[in-house]
């Protein structure tokens, strides 16, 4: 009985954001709408993290770092080099993948806080490289004046409306894809290394490289918000590869409940709307979205998904 | 499943009432000022200094002006790019100001250019200083009242070569694009004098302590040219006496590295530290005076150009409004106010500004001195009417690359 409710309850809930993110734009002012597109790319983000905290049960602090290198790539070659929409999209995702794919090597082997400190420290690396390549970065100032991209299709990307579907779009593929990638075997291996990686070990499963190719789909998922960040904001600055930048998509994935691929997208789209709607009331916002946190970690460790599914199961009893 | 529909229900609504459009815009409704700066982490104090200097002027003006209401939205930019141009998406499109001002990283001035053009909302930039925002890469709806971060140098090289007679100077600076400017507009005046650059070094924003730069200073300079600010300013000048330099080395600086931000938590340690900037707290004249009074009683502390720079932009805001009988609505109009005004009696001295929206104003030599048991940037020398390209010709300047790390290069 209690099966069904939840499953019911997910596809209603599925269902209903679905149809508001879809419906509800056009109406939107314009500055809402842009908050829905920070939302949904911080979403692709986080679940692209989710993928290695939530599933693989390895914290990474320097998920950033795909998300920057790719940004800055588009910013690069359509300012400077003026290539065009597929050139830029394709040289930014390779670019993220092979990051991913030589960071992968170091860090495959690591687990718990050794992947943390790791992560952290390549993370740091790319960083270092967009504040002080300044030829190539433009250092501290970064880079602006990224123009919209241009798909050859007779709908200007400008207006914010379809740029906003055409994020959309994006996050939707995104979240079937990985959906895809959860459930199948490797999927179900990775979650069998989050519960016990000597266990799989044993087993005959290699877990180095279930890790390794876990690390390297994270990344480039990660490069592909970059892509879509670098086109909605116009401008790229080292802060987006810094360690706060890291960190912030940390807590989404924790706000939105690890392991659940929707929550962290939603713990994304908590985290942008907090940021941007308290700070407009009140200079202390920090430390309310802080008294969130502890409250979520106290009460909700498994975030938002969990504290919906145990309301859920509180009104069965009712 | 009822409850989902509801809750549902309930989302949606609540979704609706926060997106409703503030307001629809209508003659002799007030005029809305947008302000944005960092608010809370490290750069909060000078955030709040900024937002003070603009409270101080429109409390002044009673929140009153051009024969309207003055109505100041004031956000949160966290000294991000990123986050600045949300909130400045926020104040334009969801507060619909009509102008905005505020900024301290000049990685937020080059990220807001393109969007200030293409809603074409006149951006007035108080505080952010970096250079190409009015040389090489200017922005059309951009008005700077504030300063280039080489503007104050130049002067400085000069009068250090002619005036104080060094010859040989070694310079070390804040690894970033501020601080290269800073010492790069210095190194080009200094050197086309005659004197030579000896040594650069670079130190990176946030170090806590200069112990290993300041053994590596090259005894043979005749004067040490340091570039710091907020806590990094403190503990330089600090340990550049303890470590037995301050006899030895006269030392000079931007005007951040004594600024009035960081003077009152300074010692003895600063006497004689000169720098150069637009401003200086111990101008004296009766505008100044009066600002410094004012400020003083609303914030509790002394004024610096963190405080002045918005203070004097927000005064800016209000004249060009006068000036078009407060018709901020045109906004082609309104822009050609703020770029057209002249200011003859800023605290800061005389503003008017050059044809890519810099000021020409005051440059002042100051010295640090201890009058009436306090410090002060008490001024030496003051250079009118100072352009950011100094003496050179415009176009000859604009051909050079900005200063960067390596630019201009280290003379062997």
């Amino acid at each position: 009985m209690r099966m069904i409710t939840e499953s019911r309850l997910k596809i209603s809930g599925a269902i209903a954001a679905f149809i508001l993110l879809v419906i509800l734009p056009p109406v939107l002012p314009s500055y809402w709408l842009t908050i829905l597109t920070q939302m949904l790319i911080f979403g692709i983000m986080a679940m692209s993290l989710d993928i290695l905290m939530g599933y693989t049960g390895v914290p990474s602090f320097g998920h950033a770092a795909f998300f920057g290198a790719s940004a800055y790539v588009i910013a690069i070659l359509s300012t400077r080099y003026q290539v065009g929409f597929l050139g830029c999209i394709s040289s930014a995702f390779l670019l993220a993948v092979a990051i991913a794919a030589i960071f992968g090597l170091l860090v495959a082997h690591a687990g718990g806080v050794y992947f943390l400190m790791i992560t952290l420290a390549l993370g740091m690396v790319i960083w270092g490289l967009a504040f002080r390549w300044v030829t190539m970065t433009g250092g501290d100032n970064g880079i602006a004046g990224i123009p919209r991209p241009d798909l050859g299709i007779p709908i200007s990307l400008d207006d914010p409306i379809s740029f906003y579907y055409l994020v959309l779009v994006v996050f939707l593929l995104v979240l079937f894809l990985l959906y895809i990638f959860i459930r199948s075997p490797f999927g179900q291996s990775l979650m069998g290394i989050r519960e016990s990686e000597s266990r799989m070990r044993i087993l005959g499963y290699n877990t180095w490289l279930h890790k390794y190719l876990a690390y390297v789909v994270a990344g480039a998922f990660s490069g592909i918000s970059g892509i879509l960040w670098a086109y909605y904001n116009g401008f790229v600055s080292p802060m987006d590869a810094e360690l706060t930048a890291s960190f912030e998509a940390f807590l989404m994935v924790i706000l939105g409940g690890p392991g659940t691929l929707v929550g962290p997208a939603l713990g994304a789209g908590i985290m942008v709307f907090l940021k941007n709607f308290i700070s407009a009331y009140t200079h202390r916002w920090l430390l309310i979205i802080g008294g969130i946190y502890i409250l979520a970690i106290l009460y909700a460790p498994g975030g938002v998904m969990e504290l919906g599914k145990r309301l859920a199961k509180g009104g069965d009893k009712e | 499943m009822k409850k989902i529909i509801l809750f549902s229900i309930i989302g949606a609504l609540v979704i609706g009432l926060v997106a409703m459009p503030s307001s629809s815009l209508a003659k002799k409704k007030p005029i809305k000022i947008g302000f944005f700066a960092p608010l809370t982490g490290h750069a909060a104090q000078t955030g709040r200094d900024m937002l003070s200097g603009l409270q101080v002027f429109l409390t002044e003006q009673g929140w009153k002006g051009a024969g309207r209401k003055i109505e100041l939205i004031s956000e949160d930019s966290e000294a991000k790019p990123a986050v600045a141009l949300t909130k400045v998406r926020k104040l334009v499109e969801k507060d619909q100001v009509h102008v905005v001002i505020g900024g301290l990283m000049a990685s937020s001035g080059y990220a807001l250019m393109p969007y200030a053009d293409s809603k074409k909302i006149p951006a007035i930039y108080a505080i952010m200083a970096s250079d190409d925002l009015t040389q090489r890469k200017p922005g059309k709806w951009m008005v700077r009242t504030g300063w280039a971060s080489s503007q104050p140098s130049h002067p400085f090289g000069d009068y250090a070569y002619k005036e104080l007679g060094y010859r040989k100077v070694a310079t070390i600076g804040y690894d970033y694009a501020f601080g290269w400017e800073v010492i790069g507009g210095f190194q080009r005046t200094f050197e086309d004098a005659g004197g030579r650059i000896i040594q650069k070094l670079w130190a990176p924003v946030g170090t806590m302590d200069y112990g290993p730069f300041l053994g590596r200073i090259d005894k043979d300079a005749d004067a040490v040219f340091a570039l710091f600010f907020g806590a990094g300013a403190l503990q330089f000048v600090k340990q550049y006496k303890d470590y037995g330099l301050k006899d030895k080395i006269p030392l000079l600086g931007g005007g951040t590295t004594t600024d009035e931000h960081v003077l009152p938590s300074m010692g003895d340690e600063a006497i004689g530290v000169m720098t150069t900037l637009h401003y200086s707290g111990a101008i004296d004249t009766p505008v100044n005076k009066k600002f410094a009074v004012a400020f003083k009683n609303f914030a509790g502390k002394i004024a610096s150009y963190y405080g002045e720079g918005p203070y004097t932009g927000g005064r800016w805001i209000i004249e060009a409004a006068k000036a078009i009988k407060g018709d901020v609505e045109d906004r082609e109009k309104f822009l050609k106010a703020l770029k057209s005004l002249k200011m003859p009696d800023a605290p800061r001295g005389p503003i008017e500004l050059d044809k890519f929206g810099n000021p020409i104003q005051n440059i002042y030599i100051r010295k640090v001195e201890r009058v009436g048991g306090e410090l002060q940037n008490t001024v030496v020398k003051v250079y009118p009417k100072v352009s950011q390209f100094w003496t050179y010709d415009v176009d000859w300047y604009l051909k050079q690359p900005l200063y960067s790390r390596d630019y201009p290069p280290l003379k062997k």
